[in-house]
């Protein structure tokens, strides 16, 4: 294994301690449940849709540090995309973190702090969670109308 | 911690010659898995609650059964066969008086505690569960000991009522007496509590439940490594319990059963070796206890099952004890003294398992940071979530003790946790 520092690093933990967008969304439409019950790691996705752009997204919840800054991060991230292009997305942030420790990464910019996940395979399912919820998030069914109360 | 009633402090019930004097040092290079270093650190294994680590005499023995006697049991004339059956009725043996049970039918060989709970669940409760019948648990219970019986009360229409506990974690005995009624046919509760450690007074909640005419099951998994069983002064109806949190093999574990009980309950799981003639008109089931050990069963496993048992009876067990509780209680008071700590599971009698959680850090980063260090501690629900929900907290820590920690061990976690505040310190 390699430093903790790989995994734990300073924009992590102030993702952690101060979780951007982590609040209930006025005027969502779509929200889906994440759980990981391995560690018990538990938040609710807000999104709201225009059409197939993501106008807004913020979620609630707790969890590990990971689980907290990656679903912080991905908030941040996903504002002003299309969906095809969150999901794609996804697909390349899943990649990054499962890919064998020696290789060479794709730069994902502030995601990229996520790189040390894959030297810690246990953590991964807690760096993909909100990505997850995400995804189950937008294919709701009903889009559905969220109290904040 | 003081033995209880039901308790044999001066554990007799062991067949191996006493004596050996017990230096958990030396009882450390008993198990190899134990002399690795991980990410260059000494291991400190503090997850035996998990899963307990395996003496070089389990290991030798699983090697020497398939070396030299592995066949099918019970069922062959040639001498393998014979020796893998003597093997395996001799484990069987260790078994009943490991528990103290006065009759080897009593003693069904099973893959674990949750497999001797589900086969209670399915073949006594199925016969007597029906709609206005209860069973009734404790709050404190492992999932295996909660689902089985969520799945039968479905199955019969029968209700399923839960004791609570109090902030210390233990039973609350009055609330238990008011939930007991005539309508309880089943009692079900842990011997020890995985997630906080609780010794139950399992004695007092026989006497009680027999009394209203219930019979009672005790989940023993966290007690056999830790706390003499002996089911004649416990009283209990059924007891199982789990070879691999006792220094066997995974899939190993024996439940008991009073004899005349188990001679009504229909059999569990049908097939080979469970009974004694078959034909598409009728079949008669095998006697006790190969009535309830369908099909040909972990032969190997059961083997090294009755070496761990041997392992763990050729020592002073109260000395055993003595020094996992007196470790439990240094690490209790040096973990409580690290500031944000919270402990959960302060009964007045514990044993085993430390519980807590650091202000601040979620259990699961905790597990990570202690493991870069050595330290094999669990982090989560321990299978135990309405324990948890009792709490509200979504997951602890938990350092549990065996037989072969030692104060190092101790050491390794506290200057963990301390490393563990000190990165997240904002």
């Amino acid at each position: 294994m390699s430093d903790l520092s790989d995994l734990y690093q300073e924009v992590i933990l102030d993702h952690n301690r101060t979780p951007r967008n982590f609040r209930a969304l006025d005027g969502a439409n779509r929200r889906a449940e994440g759980f990981n019950p391995l560690c018990g790691d538990r938040l609710t996705l807000f999104l709201q849709l225009d059409g197939d752009v993501i106008r807004d997204v913020s979620f609630q919840g707790s969890g590990c540090a990971i689980s907290k800054a990656s679903a912080s991060l991905m908030t941040e991230a996903l504002k002003g995309r299309t969906v095809a292009d969150a999901e794609a997305l996804f697909q390349r942030f899943h990649r990054m973190v499962t890919s064998p420790p020696d290789t060479a990464v794709e730069d994902l910019g502030k995601l990229s702090v996520f790189a040390g996940v894959r030297e810690f395979p246990v953590r991964v399912k807690c760096a993909s969670l909100a990505w997850h919820t995400m995804k189950a998030a937008v294919k709701a069914e009903k889009p559905e109308v969220v109290s904040t109360e | 911690m003081t033995p209880q009633a039901g308790v044999k402090a001066d554990s007799t019930t062991a067949s191996e010659p006493r004596g050996r004097v017990f230096d958990a040092a030396r009882v450390r290079e008993d198990f190899p898995i134990l002399a690795q270093r991980v990410h260059g650190k000494r291991l400190a294994y503090l997850d035996s609650a998990n899963t307990s680590q395996k003496p070089r005499a389990v290991l030798d023995a699983l090697d020497r059964y398939y070396e030299q006697a592995n066949a099918n049991i019970h069922r062959a004339t040639h001498v393998l066969s014979e020796r893998a059956t003597q093997g395996y009725e001799a484990a069987r043996e260790k078994a009943r008086r490991f528990v103290n049970a006065a009759d080897t039918r009593s003693i069904i060989l099973t893959r674990g505690t949750t497999d001797g709970i589900n086969l209670v669940a399915q073949t006594y409760g199925r016969m007597v569960l029906k709609p206005g019948a209860e069973v009734l648990l404790s709050w404190m219970e492992h999932h295996s000991n909660i689902v089985p019986w969520q799945l039968v009360c479905e199955q019969t229409g029968a209700t399923l009522r839960v004791a609570p506990i109090n902030d210390r974690g233990e039973l609350i005995m009055d609330e238990f007496d008011r939930l007991l009624s005539d309508r309880t046919r089943i009692v079900a509760v842990a011997h020890v509590s995985n997630a906080l450690g609780t010794i139950n007074p399992v004695d007092e909640i026989v006497r009680r439940a027999h009394e209203r005419g219930a019979v009672v099951i005790i989940d023993g998994a966290q007690a056999a490594p830790h706390l003499p069983i002996d089911v004649q002064a416990i009283g209990c109806d059924f007891y199982a319990l789990s070879g691999h949190k006792m220094y066997g093999p995974t899939a190993t574990g024996l439940l008991f059963g009073r004899p005349e009980l188990l001679e009504r309950m229909p059999p569990y799981q049908g097939g080979g070796d469970m009974i004694q003639s078959v034909t598409f008109e009728k079949t008669t089931y095998n006697v006790l206890p190969y009535k309830f050990e369908a099909g040909t069963p972990n032969i190997a496993g059961v083997v090294g099952f009755g070496a761990a048992i041997d392992y763990l009876q050729g020592f002073d067990r109260a000395a055993v004890l003595a020094h996992e509780d007196a470790l439990l209680e240094e690490a209790t008071e040096r973990v409580a003294a690290i500031p944000g700590v919270r402990i959960f599971g302060t009964a007045r009698r514990k044993t085993g398992v430390l519980s807590f959680t650091l202000d601040g850090i979620h259990a699961h980063d905790v597990g990570t940071i202690l493991d870069a260090e050595g330290v094999a501690v669990r982090s989560g629900q321990h299978c135990a979530q309405p324990v948890m929900d009792w709490f509200g907290v979504p997951a602890t820590i938990r350092a549990s003790f065996g037989i072969y920690n030692t104060i190092e061990d101790v050491d390794a976690l506290v200057a963990g946790l301390r490393k563990a505040r000190e990165m997240f310190a904002a």
